[in-house]
Order: C-alpha cells, then sequence, then structure tokens
C-alpha cells in the first residue's frame, strides 16, 4: 500500500484516508478537469447508505470471499489517490470484501464476478482487496451491469512470481454512473496483464494506478471502451515506476459516436530516481464515427532517471481512413460494411491481446452490437 | 455509380500501393468481399479449398489468410494478394495499375501466371497499365495502346510492344512536347 504523502508524482494530490484532505472538486484540478463533476456529485458528497450491489461470485472452493468489518480495509487498501476513492473508503460502512487466492494456487478457468445495480436513486460505496499468493496464477473477471451510482476501491495485492489476468467490463445501464480508483500493487517478477472494457453507463471514471514492490515485474494493461452520445468515459492510468528493472506497457483504443460522446484518456508515468533500467510505453488511439464527438488523450512522462531501457508514448484521435474504406469499397463491399470491418479490426488486436477466449467473443459481439446503432442493423454479413 | 457498386458489376482494379487494414484478416477480407459480390456467402467448405488454391497458385503461405489485409507484406506479397483477389472475386474485367512495378522477376512470373489463368475464361478482359515491356513476356497482349499526357497517342497489336522494346516511348514524348 502507498505510504500516505509517497507519490512523488506532480501530477498526483497527494494519498491520503482523510476526507478532509480531498475538498470537493471544481473541475479545474488537474486531475478533475475533464470530469463533468454534476454527474458525480451525489456520489462525491453523500454519508454512507444502505445501497448495495448484488455480488455473485464463480470460483473454485480454493478461493475465499470474506467480508471485512469496519476499519480494516484501511490496513488492506491502497490510499485514496481523490476524493472519489476517500469517501468511498469513509463510507464503507459494510459492504467491504476480500477475495484471497492462495500461493502457488493454478486456476485455469476464470473466476468470475459478476455485480448488478439495483437502483441509481442512492449512492453505493464499496471496498474490496484481492489478495493474490506468491507463484499463483489466475484470472478475474469482474462483469457490472444494472443500473447504480458507485464509488469504490480495489486494491489488488500480487505476490511475488504471481502471473494474474484482471478484466473489467463494464456493462451498465444508460444510467449509471461509476467512480473508481483501482489499485495493482506488483511483486517482484509478477506477470500482470489488466484489462477495461467500459461500454455502458451515463458516466465513468475509472482511476487505475499500478506500483511495484520489487523488481522484474512486467505489467500490461489494456482498455477498449465505446461511447455514446451523451456518454462520458475516462480512463486514468498511473503507472508509478518505484523499483528497478520493472517494464510497463499501456495501450487503449476507443471509438466514439454520438453528439456529445465524449472520453478522456489520461496516461501517467512516474519513473522515479530508483528505477533503473525500466522500460515504459503507453498508447491511445481513438476512432471517432460521427461528427459532435471529443476524445481527450493526454499522455504524462516525469522521469527522475535516465538511466533506463525505454520510455516512451503516443496518442492519436482520427476519423476514418478515407483509402482504407475506398479499397474495401473496390472489392465489392458496401460503405457501412467497409466501415464496420475497420471498426472490427481496430479493436481486434487489443481483444486477441487480453487472451482472455471466454470473453474474446462477449466483447466483439458487444462492439458490434454498439456500431450497429450508428451503422444500421442491414450491415451484419448474411451468413451461410 | 460508387466504387463498390462498379466492383459488384464486375470491375476489379488492382491496386498500385494496396492500403493496410490493421485487424482485419485477408480470410474474413476475402470472405467479405465475395459476399458482396455474390449477393450471399460462399459456401464454407468449397470456400477454404477455393482461397487455398488462390494463395497457394501466388506463391503465399499458409498463415498468410490469418494475417491483416496488407499489414506488414513486403511489395511482392501485395501484389501477389491482389492477383489472388483477382481470381476469387472473378470480375468480368480488370485494370491492373502497375501490378510489375516493383518486383523481381520471380514475382513477376507468379503475377502473370495469376493474370493468365484469369483470362483462361475468354470472356473476361484485362487492362494492364504499365511503365515497362517486360510484363508482356509473360502475358500476351492483344492490343497495345501508348498513352502519354492523358491521351492514347497510338494503337497497335503485340507488335506495337515489342516496338516500343526496341525504340523506347522517346517519339511519342517528343510529339505530346510539339503538340504542347
Amino acid at each position: 500500500m502507498t505510504i500516505e504523502g509517497d507519490v512523488e508524482s506532480h501530477l498526483h494530490p497527494r494519498p491520503s484516508w482523510s476526507l478532509a484532505d480531498h475538498p470537493m472538486p471544481t473541475g479545474r484540478e488537474e486531475i478533475w478537469r475533464f470530469t463533468p463533476i454534476r454527474e458525480f456529485t451525489p456520489i462525491l458528497t453523500e454519508g454512507p447508505t444502505k445501497a448495495r450491489l448484488e455480488w455473485s461470485v464463480t470460483a473454485p472452493e480454493q478461493v475465499r470471499v470474506t467480508e471485512l468489518a469496519d476499519g480494516v480495509p484501511h490496513d488492506l487498501a491502497e490510499t485514496p489517490q481523490d476524493r472519489m476513492s476517500a469517501i468511498a473508503a469513509a463510507n464503507a460502512t459494510t459492504g467491504s470484501r476480500k477475495i484471497e487466492i492462495p500461493a502457488e494456487a493454478e486456476i485455469e478457468t476464470p473466476i468470475d464476478i459478476d455485480l448488478v445495480g439495483t437502483g441509481s436513486s442512492e449512492s453505493v460505496y464499496q471496498n474490496v482487496v484481492v489478495e493474490i499468493g506468491h507463484q499463483a496464477k489466475a484470472t478475474l473477471v469482474v462483469r457490472y451491469k444494472g443500473s447504480a451510482r458507485l464509488g469504490e476501491n480495489w486494491t489488488f495485492r500480487i505476490g511475488d512470481g504471481a502471473e494474474v489476468t484482471i478484466v473489467f467490463v463494464q456493462e451498465w445501464a444508460d444510467d449509471a454512473v461509476h467512480g473508481a480508483q483501482i489499485a495493482f500493487e506488483l511483486g517482484r517478477d509478477t506477470t500482470v496483464r489488466t484489462a477495461q472494457a467500459t461500454f455502458g453507463g451515463k458516466a465513468v471514471r475509472i482511476s487505475q494506478a499500478a506500483s511495484y514492490q520489487g523488481p522484474g515485474a512486467d505489467l500490461m494493461q489494456l482498455g477498449v471502451y465505446f461511447a455514446d452520445s451523451e456518454q462520458h468515459i475516462e480512463h486514468r492510468l498511473f503507472v508509478d515506476h518505484n523499483a528497478p528493472r520493472t517494464k510497463s506497457r499501456v495501450d487503449f483504443r476507443g471509438c466514439l459516436q454520438g453528439a456529445e460522446a465524449h472520453t478522456v484518456w489520461i496516461g501517467d508515468v512516474l519513473i522515479r530516481p530508483v528505477a533503473e533500467g525500466i522500460d515504459t510505453y503507453e498508447s491511445n488511439k481513438n476512432l471517432v464515427l460521427t461528427e459532435g464527438c471529443r476524445a481527450d488523450a493526454v499522455p504524462n512522462l516525469e522521469i527522475q532517471t535516465g538511466n533506463i531501457l525505454g520510455a516512451g508514448h503516443s496518442a492519436s484521435t482520427g476519423r476514418f481512413d478515407a483509402e482504407q474504406l475506398f479499397y474495401l469499397q473496390s472489392r465489392g463491399i458496401e460503405e457501412e460494411e467497409a466501415r464496420r470491418l475497420v471498426v472490427h479490426g481496430f479493436f481486434t488486436d487489443i481483444v486477441r491481446r487480453i487472451g482472455v477466449e471466454e470473453i474474446s467473443t462477449e466483447l466483439m459481439d458487444r462492439i458490434e452490437a454498439e456500431l450497429l446503432e450508428t451503422l444500421g442493423a442491414a450491415t451484419r454479413l448474411p451468413e451461410e | 455509380m460508387t466504387v463498390d457498386q462498379r466492383a459488384r458489376a464486375g470491375l476489379f482494379l488492382a491496386m498500385q500501393y494496396p492500403v493496410e487494414i490493421p485487424g482485419v484478416s485477408v480470410a474474413n477480407f476475402l470472405r467479405a468481399a465475395r459476399t458482396a459480390i455474390d449477393g450471399q456467402a460462399p459456401k464454407l467448405r468449397t470456400w477454404i479449398k477455393e482461397v487455398d488454391a488462390a494463395l497457394e497458385r501466388q506463391d503465399l503461405d499458409d498463415d498468410f489468410a490469418d494475417r491483416s489485409v496488407n499489414e506488414g507484406f513486403s511489395g511482392g506479397e501485395k501484389k501477389r494478394h491482389e492477383m489472388a483477389q483477382l481470381e476469387l472475386l472473378h470480375p468480368k474485367f480488370a485494370v491492373l495499375d502497375e501490378t510489375d512495378s516493383g518486383l523481381d522477376i520471380d514475382a513477376l512470373k507468379v503475377v502473370s501466371t495469376g493474370v493468365n489463368h484469369y483470362l483462361e475464361d475468354k470472356s473476361r478482359g484485362v487492362m494492364l497499365i504499365t511503365h515497362y515491356t517486360r510484363i508482356l513476356r509473360y502475358i500476351k497482349a492483344t492490343q497495345v495502346h501508348v498513352f502519354v499526357d492523358g491521351r492514347v497517342a497510338e494503337t497497335g497489336g503485340p507488335e506495337l510492344g515489342e516496338q516500343l522494346e526496341a525504340e523506347g516511348y522517346e517519339k511519342y514524348v517528343e510529339a505530346a512536347k510539339a503538340n504542347a
């Protein structure tokens, strides 16, 4: 867990458990300037509530899920980095859970965690700590459905040498609002792949932070998102290279369609003086399908040692490539179908790299469904 | 007519610089194109055989169908992929835009085999655009047009190709300059 005041980044406020240290944002703060504060105001201001998400966990017996008593998350979880996280921690009177995967466990089937919201009239706050033992191998898939106004914290403490894949799929109903802080603490020589697949909800703001407990860890963070009219989807990535010879990759891709579809991608990387021999690259690509959308992409590198293998980033936002469409059309493919193929291709690579077969089809189907909204229902290939 | 309508009417254009389409596999692309042109999806079993045969004729490896369209292809692979499409999409008429440019002699022979195979059906036609006569050793033209400055300057039979090989284009270029 982060020690309070330990973050040396100039772009991030000092982590703290105290709500008083995280005043209500005005929208001018660096970490809030892209966020529609109005959508999040209820979550950022409400006291403890009785609302809960419905939880169902499908996992083998060796995976233990327990409820945590008041105050316990304080000792296990990442220190809150913003008001969203602090208020979720402060209001966690119940609904805190710990998931434990024992050391050296090799769990082949993905562990499914299905979370369903039952209404958005009251905010839900929850705190989850996932402890993955050393040398364990596992895949976790967290799915959000239904309607909710959610503020939450996840802390993944990943033991030395573990190999894990952690996927979040947001399939919220249209009125859901979701703010989260997700922290990954990577043990020595871990191989960690994370993915965010964000489709639903009115406003979603995910702050994802990763830090290292020792050298040799390899982190790959992937993301796909699809924003429709008046939808706000924000992913904030922060990789804190606080140990030598660590590696990080970030690759997020998104599509936007419809008036006032808004996406935000922030890719912050801090390379501390101790982080010699590290290697990092971050990338974000956005494909704008219609007029009236806005994609913000801001990569930031804070480099405090030059003795590294590599550090780079790229971000791009574009429309359909006219030459790609021409090429496909010149083979008889109608324009709409050509567009569908290009979007499909845009996401395929990332979905393949998430590498969880169980959800590859699910994600591509979801992308198809999103596309049908702009391109019309007649664009599907006739099947045999 | 739009570009895709022309293609569905039976016109094929082999591109000089085929475009990369990341994430769209050759297999998917070919199937989508054939489906668009025929108005129905091809029967799976025969289609796979057909694709394999067309790729093999163009000396393209088995894993070629799984690669993204034109992404990371060599210059020769791009052109051979165009010829595989020529075979699989069975157009009525094909325009080959400098398909021979940038090809080494082995690739040129492979590409020519593709064109000749396509032309075995005598109802089909090809307009081959080239700067060089080299390809005419492998593809026999029935008519040769010399195109200068946007105009057909001369038309003849295969013998015109041989004459160009011997004399070059200089006199046409000079004449065009004089008329300018």
